[in-house]
């Protein structure tokens, strides 16, 4: 599968362009915001309009700069959380499976029991425990999330570390580390890849969710989760817009994951679910 | 020893499975000179691979090393910790497996394979490469191969990039576990070839392992034929030939095509030992044509009848 290829994909096109517009928004929300996200600005609960083209918040703030300079919020905790369990659990797996006895055994129990939990569940739980930050925030996720690379990656150490350049490689004398990295790792980057953006698809609606109760940032910090939270006493009033923008942002970043995901699956033939 | 780069000495071997314990390999000792090509024979399942694992000291589980030492140059391989021993794979002791198609990682160059190992035991990038070159060229390859990756390989080219590794830091032993017979007949020789040549050129020594009686009297100095685990007859080829010992060993020999020869040639009946549950006794006589009630009941000890030529034989002074 060459890079070329990836690119090729349809559906790996879309959900790249999606994500790369909140990327672009995240960076430069500086430049693009035309306010301060965490000032009053004009008068509370306006909808949208030229000055304030999503309208303003309860508080007079714009909610269009709010929901720009939310995106760093959403996007550092899910790339910090999928980094952590990508590499926490890429690594664990490789050992654990290229090791095995009772290390294995012990590993494989852990990681079962934490895959077993409902993952929403397991992740407000530990956010709750370690405390509402940002940083809190992308453990927990990350927690949630190492058992399914974990799994992923050992089974298929199991079946490379059969193969007959292993068994050469260790009758010439290299040494279980090199043999794990430059021989084993290789084998299972497709994987990696398949596991990696499926697990980010998820990780943005548990960080949403994290948000939605309050477990990311403090308030006046813009996110959306929060942001949603706190527009939901308006929308019956009529005041639709205090919703309907993080919203939309939480569903659109979410769609151009999973379509990225999706076409991550088609192109690697591997479907994991 | 002066003379002997590896001795091994009364070496057991057993896996421990579910299903009970499998005697791989019993009281097997053997002595090699520098130079010298010893062919190890025997059936399916009589053990030679696992001897071979054990020479390394790198027995697959659920497979232990009961007893025995394994001298290198007088060290014990079997005392050394894995750091030693890795410093020790690869460089002093090698070996070349059966099946060519596998030993390469596919998704990288040849060269990078052979000069990762090489720099792994010591070599700084150029001497690795200088390396490399120097062998790809000894085994009769053509220096593109370096640059390849190994799909673009033949089976007989990738055994001899195996050969070339195994040989490039000058092994006091190499270890060739039926390193012919994946490939098609022509190649076969070729390679067998190759293995002569690269013996004579850099007076190393190697340890053939065949199921095939012919192949090890055309190409190896001494022969060790084993069966169920034990050795039953070890001699120098040429001694072996004029004075076949042991029921077995004939058996095998017997059971040669051989030229101007009308008819099927001979065949030994009844299956090898499930090694799980060997036989009392001798663990030939289940088969052996000339067993009686002393084979049944008592393990021959592998006896010197004459010079250098060792039986496992109650009757061997018998026989012939
Ligand atoms: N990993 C293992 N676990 C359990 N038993 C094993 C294992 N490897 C080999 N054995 C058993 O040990 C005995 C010797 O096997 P070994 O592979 O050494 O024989 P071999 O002479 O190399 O045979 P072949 O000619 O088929 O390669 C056999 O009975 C085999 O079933
Ligand atoms: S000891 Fe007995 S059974 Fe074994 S090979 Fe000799 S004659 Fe045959
Ligand atoms: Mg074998």
């Amino acid at each position: 599968m060459r890079l070329a290829h990836v690119f090729r994909d349809a559906y790996i096109a879309t959900g790249l362009a999606i994500i790369i517009v909140f990327v672009v928004l995240a960076l430069l929300a500086d430049v693009i915001a035309p306010y301060s996200p965490v000032e009053s600005v004009g008068a509370p609960l306006r909808p949208p309009s030229p000055e304030h083209i999503m309208g303003t918040d309860n508080l007079g703030r714009d909610i269009f700069s709010r929901v720009v300079y939310g995106s760093r919020i959403v996007l550092a905790i899910v790339a910090l959380s999928i980094a952590l369990s990508g590499f926490v659990g890429t690594l664990v797996g490789l050992v654990s499976g290229y090791l095995g006895g009772l290390l294995d055994r012990v590993l494989s129990f852990v990681m079962d029991s934490i895959y077993a939990f409902p993952s929403l569940i397991l992740a407000i739980a530990l956010s709750v425990a370690l405390g509402p930050s940002p940083v809190n925030a992308a453990v927990a996720i990350a927690v949630v999330y190492v058992p399914t690379y974990f799994r992923m990656i050992r089974g298929q150490v199991l079946s490379v570390k059969n193969e007959g350049f292993i068994e050469q490689a260790r009758v010439l004398g290299l040494p279980p580390s090199r043999i794990v990295v430059r021989h084993i790792l290789p084998h299972v980057s497709r994987t990696m890849m398949v596991v990696f953006s499926m697990n980010s698809a998820d990780a943005i609606l548990t960080e949403a969710a994290l948000s939605f109760i309050g477990l990311t940032v403090q308030p006046p910090t813009p996110d959306w989760g929060f942001d949603l939270y706190k527009g939901r006493g308006f929308v019956l009033d009529g005041k639709w817009w205090l919703m309907a923008y993080p919203g939309l942002c939480i569903t659109l970043l979410a769609l151009g994951f999973a379509l990225v995901s999706e076409g991550v699956s088609r192109i690697t033939g591997a479907r994991l679910r | 020893m002066p003379g002997h780069v590896l001795e091994v000495e009364d070496l057991w071997v057993k896996y421990y499975t579910l299903s009970g314990v499998v005697h791989a390999v019993s009281g097997v000792s053997f002595k090699l000179r520098r130079g010298e090509m010893l062919a190890v024979v025997g059936e399916s399942g009589s053990g030679k691979s696992t001897l071979a694992y054990a020479l390394m000291n790198m027995v697959p589980k659920p497979g232990k090393i009961v007893r025995g030492r394994v001298l290198l140059g007088g060290t014990d391989l079997l005392t050394l910790t894995p750091e030693e021993l890795r410093r020790v794979r690869g460089s002093r002791i090698s070996i070349v497996f059966q099946d060519p198609f596998t030993t390469l990682d596919p998704l990288r160059r040849v060269v990078d394979q052979f000069t990762e190992f090489l720099m792994e035991h010591g070599l700084d990038k150029a001497a690795a490469l200088r390396v490399a070159r120097e062998y790809t060229e000894a085994v009769g390859l053509p220096g593109r191969v370096l640059e390849s990756y190994p799909h673009q390989l033949s089976g007989g080219q990738k055994q001899r990039v195996a050969i070339a590794m195994a040989i490039s830091l000058n092994p006091e032993v190499v270890i060739a576990d039926e390193p012919t017979t994946a490939l098609d007949v022509i190649v076969q020789k070729q390679i067998m070839d190759l293995i002569d040549d690269v013996r004579r050129k850099y007076k190393s020594s190697f340890i053939l392992i065949t199921h095939d009686l012919a192949l090890a009297l055309e190409r190896a100095d001494t022969v060790m034929v084993m069966y169920g685990g034990y050795v039953m007859e070890y001699a120098d080829k040429s001694e072996l030939v004029r004075d076949m010992r042991h029921p077995y060993t004939r058996a095998l020999f017997e059971s040669l095509p051989k030229l101007g020869q009308r008819g099927l040639p001979s065949f030994l009946p009844g299956y090898p030992p499930d090694l799980r549950n060997p036989p009392s006794g001798c663990v030939f006589h289940p088969r052996c044509p000339l067993a009686r009630e002393k084979c049944r009941a008592e393990l021959p000890q592998l006896a010197e009848v004459s010079k250098g030529h060792y039986v496992a034989c109650h009757y061997a002074g018998v026989v012939g």
